[in-house]
């Protein structure tokens, strides 16, 4: 590791220890290392967003490039700006109205073939058969039934209603506790990387 | 106050602090643990296996270097595979703070296995709203990449002779920590129907497995063990192997306080509800 690495990575670790010090209280470091990162991101993000955005559809291809059909989705765009003005921001529902069209008119067909419809067959497409494959299409349209069971309130869960809805609390505990499983494995691999990060850094530091 | 009393109100610190020593055990004393390949990360294997040299796979790391620590390995790991087999591999990035993350990690590959950008590989670089993104790069990658990450551009770039669109790739993967997911399930796979797989977070893992159930998706990559199991099965052990020895120490300690705490709630239930307290 070379000594500008080093320096850089020193302030890295510096930087990792602040953040880490919130575990015990907040204090002063974490508070500096989080607004930190707050700032970075905010000007990275803005002049990402200006070469990826404004320059290459606005500027670029108007006035370098004459395609002045840009025009319009630019006068869009600028008519958003007028609602932070009182009496012009009747001007930005023209753009949202567009914004809000090309969305829905897009979006809702896909969303209700991907979310919907695909999730249903494959909801019941599997076979039932005497089969693990058979036992799994079977679990998947109980416990599928039995949770939607759990969350219909337009009639008493008492009787039978009750029991499929004890089941469908079952499932839906199931399916959290997949959930949180997953997600101390995702939050201890945070801690695991920085710790990988610093004894790396120790070693390069002191050898090892 | 009995120990199992004193239990039940322990600060979270020392939780935090007990976890914190035992991550640092590996880190001094390193072992391995073995990992065994599940059936969705062997199929994503298994299809990267099954794409001849010289054709394409797209993949979208759609990531920002808050959730490297879970998706970086799994991402070197499924470019190595691709690299390894001479594939030609397509990348974009559609989270904002991916780009010089994601430049770093492809640029160090590439000089690694020797892979000319350009050449053998592109990377596309970054554009904002992931699902209109995805839909224009359905119609043509040139629409809203006419250049690349680099600012060359798409028809100067030999590897991207020949491909128009999704229809020209062997299938995608996409590596995501957030909603960029559900985008190439609804707007990509829903809209163009090529195969798709996902490398996700731990965290969001549970909330896809269905779209396996449905054929949306052939195969997933979960957190950093769905990493692990892609590093063993191309025989290259890397963060993600190394990472499954310190799992296995913090999981440990977290299902021991699991037990201890359920113990000692049980333990001292009965006293609790004597004195009109929580049960």
């Amino acid at each position: 590791m070379t000594t500008s690495q080093l320096l850089l990575n020193g302030i890295a670790v510096f930087l990792t220890f602040c953040i880490f010090s919130f575990l015990y209280k907040d204090n002063p470091f974490y508070k500096f290392a989080e607004r930190l990162v707050a700032g970075v991101a905010t000007g990275y993000w803005t002049v990402l967003l200006f070469h990826t955005n404004f320059r290459d559809k606005v500027w670029d291809t108007i006035v370098i490039n004459h395609q002045f059909i840009y025009i319009i989705p630019a006068l869009l765009g600028i008519a958003m700006w007028t609602r932070f003005s009182k009496n012009y921001s009747w001007i930005s529902r023209y753009s949202i109205a567009f914004y809000i069209g090309i969305s829905s008119g897009a979006g809702i067909p896909l969303i209700f073939y991907a979310g919907i419809f695909k999730q249903l067959q494959g909801t019941i497409s599997t076979p039932l058969a005497f089969s693990w494959a058979g036992l799994n299409a079977f679990l998947i349209i109980v416990a599928v039934l039995a949770a939607l069971v759990y969350f219909f309130f337009s009639a008493a869960h008492k009787g039978t209603m009750g029991t499929v809805s004890r089941i469908g609390i079952y499932v839906v505990m199931i399916g959290f506790g997949a959930g949180f499983g997953l997600t101390v494995m995702g939050r201890v691999a945070l801690l695991v990387q920085r710790i990988i990060f610093l004894k790396g850094y120790a070693i390069a530091l002191f050898g090892g | 106050m009995t120990f199992l009393e004193k239990l039940m109100q322990v600060d979270r610190r020392w939780i935090y602090l007990a976890i914190g020593v035992a991550v640092i055990i590996p880190a001094i004393k390193s072992f391995n643990v073995p990992v065994s390949p599940s059936p969705e990360v062997k199929k994503v294997y298994d299809f990267v296996e099954n794409i001849k040299p010289g054709e394409y796979l797209f993949v979208a790391m759609d990531y920002d270097p808050t959730s490297l620590a879970e998706l970086n390995p799994m991402a070197e790991a499924i470019l190595k595979h691709a690299f390894i087999r001479n594939e030609k591999v397509v990348i974009v990035t559609l989270a904002q703070f991916g780009p010089g993350m994601v430049e770093a990690i492809t640029s160090r590959l590439a000089t690694e296995f020797n892979k000319v950008r350009g050449v053998d590989y592109a990377f596309l670089g970054y554009r904002p709203y992931p699902a209109i993104t995805i839909l224009a790069m359905g119609v043509d990658f040139r629409s809203p990449f006419p250049v690349d990450y680099y600012g060359t551009p798409l028809d100067s770039l030999p590897v991207m002779r020949g491909i128009k669109n999704f229809y020209n790739v062997k299938g995608v993967i996409d590596l995501t920590s957030g909603n960029t997911a559900d985008m190439w399930l609804t707007d990509g796979n829903g809209r163009y129907g090529f195969p798709l797989a996902i490398g996700i977070t731990g965290v969001m893992a549970a909330n896809y497995y269905q779209y396996l159930q449905s054929g949306q998706l052939f195969g997933i990559i979960p957190g950093i063990k769905g990493a692990a199991e892609y590093e063993s099965l191309i025989k290259r052990p890397g963060e993600g192997m190394t990472q499954a020895a310190y799992q296995v120490v913090a999981h440990t300690v977290i299902i021991l306080f699991i037990i201890l705490s359920n113990v000692a709630y049980f333990a001292t239930r009965k006293g609790r509800a004597k004195s009109g307290g929580a049960r």
